[in-house]
């Protein structure tokens, strides 16, 4: 669940604060969870919406301007397991995508819902969510370095 | 790694490669969670393990007080799940609540305490167990008694082997002292924690 709030919102403390979001709401919602209940979808839901509220939290601190610059992520945090190698450039490569494709692919492929789920929580059709998702991984393969892991 | 050549809009082999977080973070977010829970009154039940003489000891505990002690050979893992089913699944890995037990556990396992002073929570006992349970405190530190004799304590002489069922069940081993009921013959009988883990115990406490 870190990861797919880092695949949202980048490797920084805002992922960190989303994650502990999440599951302090869930821990509280969670007696009143039906015994039926996809666990899974549930917890992505709310990672979902805490995620969101970390992006509106980041524009207010942001300077408003008419254009958005792409931001790479820059602000890992130290001890994260993160080297400033190829895996730093598949998360910065990740933050340079559109919200909606960075969501979609979060949680469709480390979360692990399928595209019909995924679009009951973002809106919109599965379709609409499988082409995000595969819009991303298009530009992914373009703006991250191919070949082997170095 | 497979050379197979990647499904162009399959992302599997992409996103695969990003880490999980290190063992430092994990540990650091789930100290930052529980602790937000505990302040936030949703932490039903805090634990944590102790290493001691008789093996790693789970220790867990409700708002309320210690609610359970399990030895390895109970399988952790098993008892925390019956927690979950039993008690409450807000359940997380907490040592700040445990800490007055985990100390008294370490006076009494260094042969400095033997008499608990903590608030114990006993809703895991129930009927006739809770009882037999409430008079187990009753038998002091480096004495024993007999299955038969807790039966008449419990006020029940005939029911001996009920007395030996509470004893096999109890929630808070060593902390309640079953392992200080033995056979009328004066062998040591059984233990949830093993025989070994029982001679143990009684060794311990006979030593001055």
């Amino acid at each position: 669940m870190l990861r797919v709030c880092r695949a949202v919102l980048g490797p920084t403390t805002a992922a960190e604060d989303a994650w502990s979001e999440t599951f302090l709401s869930a821990m509280q919602a969670y007696p009143a969870l039906r015994a039926d209940s996809n666990v899974e979808a549930w917890l992505v839901t709310i990672a979902h919406r805490k995620a969101v509220d970390q992006l509106r939290a980041e524009t207010r601190r942001a300077i408003p301007t008419d254009n958005l610059p792409e931001r790479p992520a820059t602000d890992g945090l130290p001890g994260d397991g993160l080297p400033g190698d190829g895996q730093s450039q598949l998360w910065n490569a990740l933050h340079a995508l559109p919200v909606k494709q960075r969501q979609t692919i979060a949680y469709h492929y480390l979360a692990g819902l399928p595209y019909a789920e995924v679009a009951q929580i973002l809106g919109g059709s599965p379709q609409a969510a499988r082409r995000a998702a595969a819009d991303g991984i298009a530009t992914l393969r373009k703006t991250y370095p191919k070949g082997e892991d170095r | 790694m497979t050379t197979t050549p990647p499904n162009p809009v399959d992302g599997d082999d992409l996103l695969g490669r990003l880490p999980e977080a290190d063992q430092a973070t994990q540990t650091r977010l789930h100290a930052r969670l529980a602790a937000a829970a505990e302040q936030a009154g949703i932490l039903d039940v805090a634990y944590r393990t102790l290493d001691t003489p008789v093996g790693p000891l789970l220790l867990a505990a409700t708002e309320h007080g210690l609610v359970r002690v399990a030895y390895a050979s109970e399988d952790h893992d098993k008892v925390l799940d019956r927690l979950a089913e039993t008690v409450s699944s807000r359940l997380l890995r907490a040592p700040a609540r445990l800490d007055d037990a985990a100390r008294q556990l370490g006076e009494y396992f260094t042969g400095r305490r033997s008499l608990f002073d903590l608030p114990l929570d006993l809703r895991l006992a129930h009927g006739f167990r809770r009882e037999v349970l409430s008079h187990l405190r009753d038998i002091g530190y480096g004495t024993t008694a007999s299955y038969a004799a807790v039966a008449t304590a419990a006020g029940s002489p005939r029911a001996v082997r009920a007395v030996g069922t509470a004893c096999a069940t109890n929630p808070l081993p060593v902390v309640v002292p079953c392992h200080r009921v033995i056979r009328s013959d004066g062998t040591i009988g059984h233990y949830v924690g093993g025989a070994e883990a029982k001679k143990t115990l009684l060794t311990l406490e006979a030593t001055p």
